[in-house]
């Protein structure tokens, strides 16, 4: 039986020939990650289990960007407790306010994970990686603990649902939508302990801020990651960002998934997740109207210098609505100055956007853009559970960066072409 | 052998109404006790003691990798989460802290709120007291049976360790 390619990666970092879904297999890990809410939780449990060395300092990435530049005493107390770590271990690859950005937004950027890696974050949004070829996946502080310690972690082999993509995108319809119809066609727990294992004549039109969006989400259908194959994108990517050597893995002709869908890019509309799920999925031309309150653009998901541009092309010439507040971040260092060059920060300011250093801030309801009771935003963050952003009954939208831009254009959600 | 009174909630209880963001920035155990459940369930944390059961439907515990999400379930006394199925960042955590477990859709679907429901780790056998009725779980096999025996996975990677030394 072949393999896909989340199987090939797993196999090849456990040593062995061929691995079968379902088999526990101990795995080597390229690389561990670890942000200021979930570190200082694993620095607890690898002081007190006794560790005293981790396995590579240089394979070691710690993100201070969850409630950072911090927003209160007990969040300032998180980081010194990561940032003592990793001065008292060398961690080489330790990013503070002012070299920080967020870190799934960060790490590529940086090209700290390559194809072919197999590595763990103590976020549940590392599945990212998976845009470059890389099999990552989200876990919590106790793993990310035992893995600085050994440089291991065990796994349970996924089977996999392959998504083929064909066509090509049109106007206004970005990665962010892909991923938003995708959970809405198979649910929140759609993909569940799977891998989404991406494929088709369609890869080639996404870009590779297109791609690290829809592997960003893969949790949000619950798949253990969500992988792409290697192609020229991948390659034009990498270029310039890494000299460590990386080997693909593409998927046999014979791996066998458990399910197939299919998604015409061609037909594919700007859509939309209404609270309190990602699944609750709508076109937004079914939706138009709904008044908001505010507009965030930014975090891990859709901070990257495409989310910025698109934002930026529908804020050229025009104001956020009166009554409605737009936060805007760009999600690394390297974007915000980037922005700046491309003259994106005049078009935000003049547009009336609240322009914010990186941070992953209001997207977890952290700081930076909380709501108050009976608030409703439209984001381009990831999730839009009950109190996510705020208060118990603020609400949250789910959209891509043109769509929350012109939603904040018109003060209730709306498509660019309604401007 | 773990008995308690049953709190129940429906699908895809997200972690972040298990223990919202908003009060990571102080992980102790006495603010992740008082927050617990609070956006689900206001009243859980003064109704919750030690042993009691909780039973809930699909995706358990999906969301964010917040392992503050068992550990908060944990601290509230919490003796066995028993779910149709669930998410599976969650799923690694509770087993990675020693926070039972356990997947069985028909118990997950019959067992009512209030029921007092004792829990056999061994065997996987759950049994509803109130109504008399027994429900199969799979029981932990035997690898991850050994890293709750030690206390969790890091005091089991550490003995593994220092064997292999």
């Amino acid at each position: 039986m072949g393999m896909t390619m989340t199987q090939k990666i797993l196999a090849a970092h456990a040593g062995l020939d061929h691995v079968e879904p379902g088999q526990l297999i101990e795995a080597r890990l390229d690389s561990v990650l670890g942000n200021d809410v979930t570190t200082p939780v694993a620095v607890d449990v690898f002081e007190n289990a006794g560790f005293t060395r981790v396995f590579d300092p240089e394979r070691i990435y710690i993100v201070l960007d969850h409630y950072t530049p911090c927003k209160d005493i007990a969040s300032a107390r998180l980081c010194k407790r990561a940032r003592d770590f990793a001065r008292a271990h060398h961690i080489t690859h330790f990013y503070d306010t002012g070299s920080a950005g967020i870190e799934h937004a960060l790490l590529p950027e940086k090209g700290l994970v390559l194809p072919g890696d197999c590595m763990i974050g103590a976020d549940s949004h590392t599945c990212t990686y998976g845009a470059l070829g890389a099999f990552s996946t989200g876990v919590g502080s106790t793993d990310m603990a035992g893995s600085m310690a050994s440089g291991t972690c065990w796994f349970r082999v996924p089977s996999a649902i392959r998504v083929h993509l064909k066509g090509k995108p049109g106007k206004d319809v970005s990665g962010k939508d892909v991923i938003l119809h995708l959970i809405g066609t198979i649910g929140v727990d759609g993909a569940l302990y799977r891998s989404l294992e991406f494929s088709g004549p369609g890869v080639a039109s996404l870009s590779m801020d297109d791609r690290l969006t829809i592997s960003n989400m893969a949790i949000e259908a619950g798949a253990k990651n969500g992988i792409f194959p290697v192609d020229e994108v991948t390659r034009a990517y990498l270029e310039n960002r890494s000299a460590r050597a990386w080997t693909a893995c593409d998927a046999d002709p014979d791996a066998v998934y458990e399910q197939v869908v299919e998604i015409d890019l061609d037909t594919l509309e700007p859509t939309v997740s209404l609270p309190h799920l990602p699944s609750n999925t709508r076109p937004v031309r079914e939706v138009r109207g709904l008044k908001i309150d505010q507009a965030v653009i930014g975090s891990c998901t859709n901070g990257r210098i495409s989310d910025m541009r698109s934002a930026a092309a529908v804020f050229r010439g025009r104001r956020v609505a009166p009554g409605v507040r737009c936060i805007v971040i760009p999600a690394t260092q390297e974007v915000y100055l980037q922005c700046i060059h491309e003259g994106l920060m005049d078009i935000f300011i003049q547009a009336g956007c609240a322009v914010s250093t990186p941070t992953c801030g209001p997207c977890l309801g952290g700081h930076m853009g909380c709501m108050c009771e009976g608030e409703r935003a439209v984001s381009t963050t990831n999730r839009n559970f009950v109190g996510r952003m705020g208060a118990k009954s603020s609400e949250v939208i789910l959209a891509s960066p043109a769509v929350a831009a012109a939603s904040a254009v018109q003060g209730a959600i709306a498509l660019p072409s309604d401007l | 052998m773990p008995q308690g009174k049953v709190f129940k909630y429906g699908d895809h209880v997200d972690t972040d109404v298990i223990i919202p963001a908003r009060y990571l920035n102080d992980p102790s155990a006495d603010n992740m006790r008082a927050h617990c459940m609070e956006d689900l369930d206001a009243s859980f944390h003064t109704l919750v003691q030690k042993g009691d059961v909780m039973v809930a439907g699909l995706n358990f515990g999906c969301g964010s990798s917040r392992e503050h999400a068992p550990l908060a379930i944990q601290l509230s006394g919490i003796s066995c989460i028993i779910a149709a199925s669930f998410a599976r960042i969650f799923y690694r955590n509770a087993i990675n802290i020693g926070m039972p477990i356990l997947e069985c859709p028909q118990a997950a679907a019959e067992i009512q709120a209030g029921d007092e429901v004792q829990v056999d780790f061994d065997s996987g056998r759950i049994r509803d007291l109130t109504t008399g009725k027994s429900y199969q779980a799979m029981p932990f096999p035997p690898f991850i049976r050994a890293m709750m025996d030690c206390g969790g996975r890091l005091s089991y990677l550490r003995r593994q360790m220092e064997g292999g030394q």
